[in-house]
């Protein structure tokens, strides 16, 4: 391939790239990747604040809702799968380890492998005959898978039926305090949004992005559409169940009635909220999603009616989300290798 | 050497017989041109050759390998790369991601890379972002390359998706009216580029209705009508053959229109 080079076309004015104009002060310093340790310097520092065991509770809470909208948006933001039932995943991560904990007397953190075998094979059983299907048929369809996990571990004697587990210990047994168990949520969770965003900017991640632009332009690039779908519901799942074995954790109850239909409509919402596909933009959606009922329950019977005003309000006014993805191309990959220096 | 060989083949959409025993063949490094009045069967031949219909009949191999029927990214990782009739980009991507799409089969990358940032993550990711500028160059792109790519004019999105066609690396690329809505200087500069892909040891198939460009870059022509192959030859050949001209004219036409028709397909001489 010797003839590739940059030669003006015979007649033609010469071929001259041109470049956008350049980021601004505020583009640099939101796109910065210092950006993403100075939120969990604020979600370290937060406890300084106010370290009430309510307060602390609210925090973790919303750590873990965190952790869900990321691993939602692997699905929809960047693959562009719109899934409805995404409490199963979460559900299915909370009771293997629960079950795990309690019946066999292992330690929580000695789940984990198993939990994420167990969610990987989750997300292979329902996403494998549903991923043929397209947009809103997909949609129907994990909404229904949503509710046939909840109605077996309803139902299952291992699951504890209606009343559900309790007695599942904490992370390190019970040697964390609440404030303990904060700090470790916020580090583990910080980790699965590093992950998260790395495998958006992979190989892998552009092929989800392609598949969900246009599924015959990737199909003819190679792409094979359905594994790489496949790829993308399993990374989806893994997320969703570690984040229910902390659920687990800090609940050391658990039973069908946390894992209702309402949760997948709210993690899908913080998703469209903060912007689908922006890893930093789901994070604030998240943590706006859950701690704005906490925020206004000062309105008492009226939260609820605010909250749903505000989310209509803010679609509204920015439909592509609070903090909407952009394509990401630093200066650096902007221009050609051997001028990447100027 | 035969890189592509079509063979019998048939396609019907339900009564519709849109393909009708069609063979022809494209030869290594050679271009090939598939020409036709409008509904005779040319990108649903180019939709069976690449997987993305299946035909009802007959055969497609390449390079010897038989690949009748199977999905669209099987045949793309054998080395076949197309174009659309309607450019179909990633609208919400960049101009180099979408060129980086090229790069997807032969990029070394794997999840553990990628999650890790391995050497060989940085190093592949550099890879693929040095080889969609350097298609990007080779088709001549003018415009943001950091920008989406639906902010581009019409001609521009032409030229990516060539370079994100060329970035596969294929064997055998295939044009789906490449010149369709180019005004005259753009396809000037199509047929440069098209002489360029060649000189680069790729074979490529062309579906065009500009007969001046056809005439001029082609090895070899073949004319379908209602499914059917009606001539295959060097351009010179087939320009007058009296089939070909009816099929583009009908058989009640008077001399003048003949004569007019004959023009039409002798194309843009000199």
């Amino acid at each position: 391939m010797s003839a590739v080079e940059n030669r003006p076309v015979d007649g033609g004015p010469p071929v001259k790239p041109v470049r956008g104009r350049g980021p601004s002060l505020v583009t640099r310093l939101l796109e910065s990747r210092r950006l993403g340790w100075g939120g969990l310097a604020l979600a370290l520092a937060a406890p300084l604040v106010i370290a009430t065991p309510y307060a602390l509770n609210v925090m973790t809470s919303a750590a873990i809702f965190v952790m869900l909208a990321v691993g939602l948006n692997i699905v929809v933001g960047y693959c562009g799968l719109l899934d409805l039932g995404y409490a199963a995943f979460f559900a299915v991560g909370a009771y293997t380890s629960g079950v795990l904990a309690t019946e066999l007397g292992l330690p929580l953190l000695a789940t984990v492998p198993i939990v994420v075998v167990v969610t990987v094979l989750a997300g292979i059983v329902i996403g494998a005959p549903t991923l043929r299907l397209r947009s809103d048929y997909l949609a129907i369809v994990t909404l229904g898978f949503g509710e046939i996990i909840r109605i077996c571990a309803n139902n299952l004697e291992i699951t504890g039926g209606p009343s559900g587990i309790y007695g599942i210990p904490g992370l390190w047994g019970d040697a964390l305090g609440p404030a303990g168990f904060y700090y470790a949520t916020v580090l583990i969770v910080a980790l699965a949004v590093l992950l998260a965003a790395r495998l958006g900017r992979s190989r892998l991640g552009r092929a989800w992005r392609f598949v969900r632009e246009d599924e015959d332009a990737a199909e003819a690039m190679g792409v094979h559409t359905y594994k790489v779908k496949l790829a993308a519901y399993i990374g989806g799942a893994i997320w969703g169940g570690l984040a229910g074995v902390l659920f687990a954790a800090q609940l050391s109850a658990i039973s069908p009635a946390s894992f209702t239909f309402l949760w997948s409509a709210l993690v899908l919402m913080a998703v469209v909220l903060g912007g689908m596909g922006s890893t930093p933009g789901v994070v604030i959606g998240a943590i706006v999603i859950s701690l704005a009922p906490e925020l206004l329950r000062g309105l008492a019977d009226y939260r609820f009616f605010v909250f749903g005003v505000l989310l209509i309000m803010v679609m509204i006014v920015r439909p592509q989300g609070l903090w909407p993805h952009r394509s990401r191309e630093t200066p650096h990959t902007a221009a050609r290798s051997g001028e990447a220096a100027e | 050497m035969t890189l592509l060989q079509v063979r019998d083949l048939r396609l019907a959409f339900g009564g519709v017989q849109a393909i009708d025993g069609l063979s022809f063949t494209v030869d290594a490094g050679e271009i090939v041109s598939v020409i036709g009045p409008n509904g005779a069967g040319k990108t649903s031949a180019f939709n069976c050759v690449t997987g993305f219909y299946k035909p009802t009949g007959g055969s497609v191999t390449l390079d010897g390998a038989p690949v009748t029927g199977r999905r669209p990214a099987k045949i793309a990782g054998l080395g076949v790369s197309r174009t659309f009739q309607n450019p179909r980009l990633f609208g919400e991507l960049s101009v180099l991601d979408n060129v980086r799409a090229g790069t997807h089969l032969w990029l070394k990358q794997n999840v553990f890379d990628a999650l890790v940032h391995t050497p060989r993550y940085r190093r592949s990711e550099q890879e693929a972002t040095d080889e969609a500028h350097r298609w990007l160059d080779f088709v001549g792109l003018r415009g943001d390359r950091a920008g989406l790519v639906r902010h581009l004019p019409y001609g521009e999105q032409r030229r990516v998706e060539i370079a994100r066609a060329l970035a596969r690396r294929p064997r055998l690329l295939l044009l789906d009216e490449p010149a369709a809505g180019l005004n005259h200087g753009e396809k000037g500069e199509l047929l440069d580029l098209i002489r360029r892909i060649r000189e680069l040891g790729t074979a490529i198939a062309l579906i065009e209705h500009d007969m001046g460009l056809v005439m001029e870059v082609s090895q070899r022509v073949v004319v379908l009508n209602f499914g059917k192959e009606i001539a295959d030859g060097p351009p010179e050949q087939v320009r007058q053959d009296p089939a070909v001209i009816e099929a583009y004219l009908g058989r009640d036409a008077d001399d003048a229109e003949l004569a007019a028709a004959r023009e039409e397909v002798r194309g843009v001489e000199g």
